[in-house]
């Protein structure tokens, strides 16, 4: 094999957004590994100011396509912070809800049509199809009923209309939510069978001894709320966050590169949240992880897939459990008064934690806006997977390298859109 | 489609600019459709779901998001010679999307506001339509699309008929659906007199007032609107300014009245 070679994807394929991998080898070491994001700026934090904080779900959700919901719930919760409101009881639990069917969507988006084709050998879902026909419709199948769930509730599947600072413009009746009970049945089972089948793929061997970030509450598997914690000491509120977690400028990416500050790269994601929270996993979760041999933390990125299908199951279970003890609130909000000060709001995305933090004056304008959405925390650790990975791997064919190069980065399912919401650096092009 | 030819299927390509890319996912999120879509045509380029790439030309170009980048501005151009039919995609691809409220700023302000280095950013002062780069076939409208139009689309241009994609306003789908009209019943302000049809007046039927995912409608009387929401439900005008800053914010129609607001 040649020793000074470079390895480049110049658009990845089957992520969200716009990116590309450089990879360089010199005398057969790795001497540069680059994830370039080149996905052009929209200026989100700037155009928000002077908007109206009953806005923000609305304009947020803009920012992506695949988790809408994610932005929605993080800035209603910084808001409401901001406000000095808490939204408890029925509306509380329908935003789990709303969650839960994101999370089965963008899973199964991701485990079956952007992921499991690489470990299987095929370019894309479609050529899958005609080998796995039963795996694939299941997975389309598992993808619409969480498509339903955030329709039901949210108005449509892609930027809902229904979420509004203090709760929903309009909460659905029981009966609308009927038909979802007995199609989330077969899901939970559907789920449990993506499990099994995902365990079966063949995985590189590693691991990595990673920094998880995540948000744990107290009673549950997190999504909207919770402190932030990692398994190297971090334990702080989300109002800490910026003191904790800084952001650079570097100058080969498009967007920020994340760090805790005096330790360095960060993992946050279904590991990361997984391996913080497997004790609030539902126990019927539990089991179908143990089933598939993965301990109750996991540090290869690669079983990201099968921990994603276990998410699947817990998102399934929990939107059950939602829908069988639903009874309408009297109000489908509750009433918020603008103050001048500081929200702050944090969420789980599907692909990991979303920051929020908003200044808003007294008549509800927004003054200032800082989001920081996954991608950008993790960008710094998909590269480090990258320089730790490549080596094991010298003696593939070039094309062979290339396609594992883009495995390792799709673990992450990186959302390129979101990570460069507002950024757009200079790329040197080789 | 029925064809003479045998297996030659036509080329769809899918390209993406500045955009949160739910409208190419509005394809993916056609589940049921989605296998027979495939089985009909080549899947020839379309990253967020394969990688395999097929080279042009292609029979249908699908493109989602707006011009913001000189880089962006050739790629355009690179993409419209090599297709038969381009069509252009949701709000973003057709009047600019939510950030062409760069438009109505100064992106130099921006850039300062958010950023570290400004020294590196490669940015266009406007995020422009597509149409104002080169020649669109057809503008598919929405933020997002409604999956069933992109359905209709492709399956009109392969068929060579035109596309049946509604061009009355929201309001007729409020008449339809039988949903009480939010503006004259509890006086909230909604853009759907001026909004083109396509989400099934959505937002009303969920007690809020359409806010123009769906752009202008054909010949909009946006200052009878206007005066309307500002005169007899006491909006006071940078509320109706904001209304029409959404992510149409480009349209002409939307962003004249903006603009005559805003003094």
């Amino acid at each position: 094999m040649k020793s000074n070679r470079v390895i480049k994807v110049d658009a990845l394929a089957r992520v969200e957004g716009e990116g590309a991998i450089y990879v360089k080898i010199r005398n057969g070491q790795v001497a540069d590994v680059k994830l370039k994001i080149y996905e052009p700026p929209r200026f989100f934090e700037a155009f928000l100011r002077g908007r109206r904080y009953t806005e923000a779900p609305d304009i947020t959700a803009r920012i992506c396509g695949i988790c809408p919901v994610a932005y929605q719930m993080s800035s209603v919760h910084a808001m409401e912070n901001a406000c000095g409101v808490k939204v408890g009881g029925q509306l509380r639990a329908l935003r789990r809800l709303l969650y839960c069917g994101e999370w089965i969507e963008s899973h199964a988006l991701h485990v079956f049509m952007l992921h499991a084709p690489d470990f299987l050998g095929y370019e894309d879902a479609i050529q899958m199809a005609k080998d796995h026909p039963d795996v694939v419709k299941m997975a389309l199948e598992l993808k619409k009923i969480g498509n339903e769930i955030v329709q039901v509730l949210g108005g449509r599947e892609v930027h809902p209309i229904n979420v509004r600072v203090g709760g929903f413009y309009r909460v659905p009746t029981k009966r609308e939510f009927a038909p979802l009970i007995e199609k989330l049945k077969w899901a939970l089972e559907a789920s449990l069978k993506s499990v099994a089948f995902t365990a079966k793929l063949p995985f590189p061997d590693f691991e990595q001894d990673y920094e998880f970030v995540a948000l744990r509450h107290p009673d549950e598997y997190p999504l909207c709320e919770g402190r932030l914690v990692s398994n190297k000491g971090l334990d702080i509120s989300i109002a800490e966050f910026t003191e904790h977690i800084v952001e650079e400028h570097v100058a080969h990416s498009n967007a920020l590169h994340a760090r805790i500050v005096k330790r360095g790269a960060f993992f946050v994601g279904p590991n990361a949240r997984y391996s913080l929270n497997f004790d609030k996993l539902p126990p019927v979760a539990q089991e179908a992880a143990k089933e598939a041999g993965l301990e109750p933390v996991c540090r290869n990125p690669f079983k990201s897939i099968v921990i994603r299908c276990v998410e699947m199951v817990f998102a399934c279970y929990e939107a059950l459990r939602i829908l069988e003890q639903y009874e309408p609130p009297d109000r489908p909000y509750v009433d918020t008064h603008p103050r001048a000060g500081i929200g702050h709001g944090c969420s789980e995305a599907p692909r990991g934690i979303l920051y929020h933090r908003y200044r808003i004056n007294d008549e509800g304008l927004i003054v200032d806006a800082r989001i920081v959405p996954p991608t950008a925390q993790n960008q710094r650790t998909i590269e480090l997977d990258l320089q730790n990975f490549v080596p094991r791997h010298m003696n593939l064919s070039d094309e062979k390298l290339t396609w594992v190069c883009e495995q390792a980065v799709r673990n992450y399912d990186p959302c390129i859109s979101c990570a460069t919401h507002f950024l757009k650096l200079h790329i040197e092009r080789e | 489609m029925p064809s003479t030819k045998k297996a030659k299927r036509p080329k769809l390509a899918v390209f993406k600019f500045a955009s949160c890319d739910g409208c190419q996912l509005s394809l993916l999120d056609c589940e049921d459709e989605l296998l027979d879509i495939a089985g009909a045509v080549e899947i020839a380029n379309f990253l967020e779901a394969s990688r395999a790439v097929v080279k042009g030309p292609y029979d249908v170009a699908m493109v989602e998001g707006s011009i913001t980048t000189p880089h962006d501005a050739e790629r355009i151009q690179q993409i419209r010679r090599a297709s038969r039919f381009l069509i252009t995609i949701g709000a973003c691809a057709t009047a600019g999307g939510i950030q062409a409220l760069r438009n109505f700023a100064n992106v130099k302000d921006f850039i300062s506001a958010v950023y570290a280095s400004p020294q590196y950013i490669q940015t266009l002062n406007k995020s422009t339509p597509i149409t104002d780069h080169v020649f669109v076939d057809f503008e598919l409208r929405g933020c997002p699309v409604n999956k069933y139009h992109l359905v209709e689309v492709v399956s009109a241009l392969l068929n060579h008929r035109k596309p049946n994609i509604p061009n009355y306003a929201t309001c007729v789908e409020c008449k339809r659906r039988g949903t009480v009209c939010v503006m004259v019943s509890h006086g909230t302000p909604c853009l759907g007199p001026v909004t083109q049809a396509g989400c099934n007046a959505l937002c009303p039927s969920y007690n809020r007032g359409c806010y123009g995912c769906f752009g202008p409608k054909e010949s909009p009387n946006t200052y009878s609107l206007s005066e309307w929401m500002r005169d007899s439900l006491q909006i006071p005008k940078p509320d109706i300014v904001r209304l029409y800053r959404g992510f149409n914010a480009y349209a002409d129609a939307f962003r004249r009245q903006s603009e005559a607001y805003e003094k």
